[in-house]
């Protein structure tokens, strides 16, 4: 399982990444290995707002649909369309490939560092 | 190959006459632009072209269908031999009531057996299937508390061992879904039912016996709750091949059902239809019935209630599919319908019994007509999932049972024999089941590959999903 | 009495030895004795095969066959091919289960997905899925497919099938959208109302082609209205029509649902029937039910599977947008034999048949009182009015042996002509008219 270092993290597996007051979401290498191959990702429209700790999209594999919580409350700014042709980036490219970026951030859920997304992680199995 | 593959253009079958009238065609602006691009194929080349889909296919007829929770009973040919009469398949649903009268006593007929035999006051066959049944089950409740002012009532309560058609059902009906999560035995957990239930419940959607084969004991108790809160009570009729002729729903407290008459009272499944699902309700809920219900002594006539909540699709329902429960019904009449639930709960717990000291049970105790194996410890002791277990039964010609539900058992087998099979074919499938759970000890690569002998093995859905393909292309 | 249980006295006995029991009843000891059945089932014994042959042939006569038929309003009686049934009986196909095992199921998956295709050609949209109940729900489901967050609100024509709209309103007391009907102007949807009503809040935009009275809309003009306000066009069309008439591809809609009991199904008495529901590419993750792929088995072989799974309720639960789970596979088969069996110039006969057949009927009713109606264009359906009252009318026909039109007031009926239909009826039934008084 791969954690990079710069990245902070939630509880419910997401990755996020400030540069400049915009926040950048995707899934952890953990969060995709655990779901299996992905087929198709939903994602908010540019402008809806997000609530940290809440959803705002899901991501399906073949027999199931989880849901993807946002870890900060804000306005989406851009979306990774790219993922919609394309899902299996997310099983191959975890950190690269980004579900959406919020701006006007005004609170964010209990972020974790790398070091403890591992202890949790750890501490799940 | 594809039907297109084998079209050639100047090919085709001399089926309508020359006009007798002035042809008169749409004009100009209306008129079809878009080139027509269906196959071209002799008679003969249609017809072995559809032989061979035929083979590519498994029905109950090709061999035991241990299909839990999807009661895979063996269809009677009387049955489609009835529902083919020309009296009943070249009557138009629009003719006056005086030249139906047949149909119309089919309808009523099977209304009189059906509510007797679920202990319900009147019944709809509009719906078409288990999941619109349900859908206008829920649409009853919301129409009864919307009538009483009560319109606070938001919430359906489905424990979570239920269909997903329940609470997508529930969904649609414009409820929210109030999960609850199951007692360790596999039933409703009371004191959670009590917690949720309250002044915004509008009902409750429940199976019994419950999609782990067992029934419910408490199930008096569980009916009381959710009526003291002033909710009502559904039945989802996908189990009642295990208890008819011996438990009727409405003297469990349930106010409204809805049968599969694909299931119990063994009509085909076609591949996936059509089914009928029935809905039966006590008096309460009759005047919101959705259609018509059909009354009179003499001469009977389609009648619309009051209040009814209007309807779920064009005309009556699937009709010959209930000529075809009809059928089934009259055959079996009162010794016959308990002999059959009997059987089936009898052939379950056979086979249940037959495995038990190699697989493990979910719940071991006395099944209904269905039981579930976990094969969880399979999976950590060997890698051998439900998935290869189900894949290793299409080699041996047998069906695979329900895979992976209900949710609430990990690794699950749903198995549901059925009473229409006899002993010889559940030793067989019992000599199977143990000779594949040797295989997956001593030779687990050869499971994971299952099955080989099928038209295809195991189908790449990753790629189907990802990159839907949903029709042919033409090349011209 | 039959049950279908193989198994004998003797067998049972010896199964019940095996597992530890005396009798059946101890399987059934621990249901609580105050919800048993006491004293057995108050239904009728059960009879030998033959016995409920005779009941049941007994109850089909009670019912009155008609040679002739012009009678349609959301049923109709076309031609069908003799491949049809034999095709639907083939046991391997009736009696299996829906194809969720790939592996076994090769021959339903490929029909369903050569149906698709076939559903495709005929309306000239991209996807389909593989068929709902019926027309109806086909346009409950196009409706509810259309919502979004910020639209929700269904316009409806007032010249669907009353079941069509009826249908329609029902799911939407269930989802809570709003649905406001469009009024008719002439047997036409009334376009300077759809103007004015159609807004931000709207969802979509439907209409049945041709409509309830057989009219062909305005279908280019509504379309452009519907998306010029952001909205999506849902069109109800007759696949027959589809052989002579513009596609709803062509009118610019984004959903084509109908009715598909005229391809290849009886009549019924109402049903089984079938629902076809065809979109854009765009719309394929709202389309509702069953979709089949093509991909590859593990060995590279081709081959066909359930797929785009995860927007059902299966897995999706409470949030999948529609509750379907069987639907009319059977008849989706029996569709796609029926236009493979018919071809490119059956479909294209069995349109211009009914057509010019309906119009040589409506010229000749008019010679007798019965005065078509229709201003504009219309396809196989169409309204007369006459003087002569319909009950008495129609009575007449009934008399000798013909359904007339379905009776819609006291003096219109809406006729219905199809292939079937011979020069000869249709004198029959004008001359029988002209009689009436």
């Amino acid at each position: 399982m791969e954690v990079r270092a710069e990245l902070k993290y939630t509880k419910s597996h997401e990755w996020v990444k400030e540069e400049g007051g915009v926040w950048t979401i995707g899934l952890t290498d953990y969060a995709q290995s655990a779901l299996g191959d992905l087929v198709f990702v939903n994602l908010p429209e540019v402008g809806d707002s997000v609530e940290a700790g809440e959803v705002f999209g899901d991501v399906e594999s073949v027999k199931a649909v989880s849901d993807v919580y946002s870890p900060v409350t804000g306005e989406v700014e851009e979306i990774n369309e790219e993922l919609l042709d394309a899902p299996e980036t997310i099983n191959g490219a975890p950190y690269d490939a980004w579900f959406i970026k919020v701006k006007d951030v005004s609170g964010t859920e209990e972020l974790l560092s790398a070091e403890e997304y591992e202890a949790f992680v750890a501490s799940e199995e | 190959m594809l039907i297109f593959e084998k079209s050639r253009p100047g090919r085709g079958c001399d089926l309508l006459p020359e006009c007798d009238v002035e042809v008169t065609l749409p004009q100009e602006k209306d008129k079809r632009e878009k080139k027509l691009h269906l196959p071209e194929l002799s008679e003969i080349e249609l017809s072995r072209h559809y032989t061979e889909l035929a083979k590519k296919s498994h029905g109950v007829n090709d061999g035991f269908y241990p299909l839990g929770s999807c009661t895979m009973k063996y269809n009677p040919k009387i049955n489609e031999d009835m529902a083919a009469l020309p009296g009943f398949t070249e009557i138009h649903p629009l003719q006056p009531a005086h030249t139906v009268q047949g149909c119309l006593e089919v309808i009523k007929e099977s209304e009189n057996l059906l509510c007797e035999i679920t202990g319900m006051d009147r019944m709809t066959f509009q719906p078409a299937a288990g999941a619109h049944g349900e859908f206008t089950g829920l649409l009853l409740i919301k129409a009864y508390h919307k009538s009483r002012g009560d319109e606070k009532r938001k919430k359906i309560i489905v424990p979570d061992s239920a269909h997903g058609t329940n609470p997508a059902s529930a969904a649609m009906a414009g409820f929210q879904v109030v999960s609850i999560e199951s007692a360790p035995d596999g039933g409703v957990d009371l004191e959670k039912l009590q917690e949720v239930c309250g002044e915004d419940t509008a009902g409750l959607m429940l199976t019994n016996p419950n999609t782990v084969g067992l029934f419910d004991k408490n199930i008096l108790k569980i009916t009381e709750i959710v009526h003291n809160c002033g909710g009502l009570c559904y039945y989802d009729g996908a189990n009642l091949n295990a208890v008819m002729g011996t438990v009727r729903p409405g003297d469990m407290g349930f106010d409204v059902i809805h049968l599969n008459l694909h299931k119990t009272f063994s009509t085909p499944h076609g591949g996936g239809g059509p089914g009928s699902g029935p809905v039966g309700c006590k008096s309460m809920l009759v005047p919101f019935l959705p259609s018509y219900v059909v009354d009179g002594e003499e001469e009977l006539k389609f009648v619309k209630e009051p209040q009814s909540i209007g309807e779920m699709k064009s005309f009556y329902g699937n009709f010959t599919v209930i000529v075809k429960a009809l059928t089934y019904v009259k055959t079996l009449g009162r010794e016959g319908i308990p002999e059959a639930s009997r059987n089936a709960v009898l052939n379950a717990n056979y086979m249940m019994n037959k495995l038990k000291d190699l697989y493990t049970m979910a719940y071991d105790e006395v099944c209904m007509h269905e039981f579930v194996m976990s094969l969880a410890d399979l999976k950590k002791k060997t890698g051998i999932s439900a998935m290869d277990i189900a894949k290793g039964l299409l080699d041996n010609g047998i069906h695979p049972p329900t895979m992976y539900f209900p949710l609430i058992v990990e690794e699950a087998l749903m198995v549901e024999p059925t009473e229409t099979e006899s002993k010889e074919t559940l030793d067989e499938a019992v000599e199977v089941l143990r000779k594949l759970y040797e295989i997956a000890e001593t030779d687990a690569e050869q499971l994971h590959q299952a099955p080989v002998t099928t038209p295809v093995t195991r189908m790449d859905e990753v790629g189907a999903a990802r990159h839907p393909y949903l029709r042919y292309e033409w090349q011209d | 009495m039959g049950s279908y249980v193989p198994n004998t006295k003797e067998q049972r006995q010896e199964m019940l030895k095996e597992i530890g029991f005396q009798s059946i009843d101890d399987l059934f000891a621990h249901i609580p004795a105050e919800v048993k059945i006491q004293g057995g089932l108050n239904i009728p014994e059960g009879k030998t095969e033959l016995e409920v042959r005779r009941d049941m042939e007994n109850i089909a006569a009670k019912n009155q066959i008609f040679k002739t038929i012009f009678r349609g309003a959301g049923a109709y009686r076309h031609f069908i091919p003799a491949t049809v049934k034999s095709v639907i009986s083939k046991e391997n196909l009736l009696t299996a289960y829906t194809p969720y095992q790939a592996e076994i199921s090769q021959g339903i998956l490929q029909s369903i997905f050569e149906y698709q295709t076939m559903i495709c050609d005929l309306t000239g949209m991209d996807i389909s899925n593989a068929c709902v109940y019926d027309g109806a729900e086909a346009s409950a489901e196009g409706v509810a497919m259309c919502r979004d967050r910020k639209r929700s609100k269904a316009l409806v024509s007032a010249t669907v099938n009353p079941y069509v709209l009826e249908t329609i309103k029902t799911y939407c007391f269930g989802n809570e959208m709003e649905v406001e009907v469009i009024p008719e102007k002439d047997g036409l949807t009334d376009i300077e109302y759809l103007k004015e009503h159609v807004d931000a809040q709207t969802a979509c935009v439907l209409i049945q082609h041709p409509n309830y009275y057989g009219n062909l809309e305005e279908a280019a003009e509504i379309g452009e209205i519907t998306h010029g306000a952001g909205a999506k066009y849902v069109m109800n069309v007759n696949p027959i029509s589809l052989g002579v008439v513009k596609t709803p591809a062509e009118y610019g809609a984004d959903v084509a649902v109908g009715e598909g009991q005229p391809l290849g199904l009886s009549i019924a008495f109402g049903g089984p029937y079938l629902g076809f529901m065809a979109a854009t590419q765009k719309m394929m993750r709202n389309l509702p039910g069953r979709i089949v792929g093509q991909t590859e088995d593990h060995n590279g072989k081709k081959g066909y599977v359930l797929t785009l799974q995860a927007r059902e309720q299966h897995i999706r639960r409470e949030k999948a947008s529609s509750n379907i789970c069987s639907n009319q596979a059977l008849c989706a088969l029996a569709v796609g034999v029926y236009l493979a069996t018919m071809g490119n110039e059956g479909i294209k006969k069995a349109a211009t048949l009914s057509t010019s057949k309906a119009h040589y009927l409506s010229a000749e009713l008019a010679k007798v009182g019965y005065q078509t109606e229709n201003k504009g264009e219309f396809f196989h359906e169409f309204v007369t009015v006459s003087e002569v009252p319909v009950a008495k009318a129609l009575a007449a026909l009934e008399e000798k042996g013909i359904l007339g039109g379905f009776p819609l007031d006291e003096h219109r009926i809406l006729w219905c002509c199809t292939e079937v239909n011979t020069k000869e009826e249709m004198d029959a039934v004008v001359q029988i008219l002209k009689e009436v008084q």
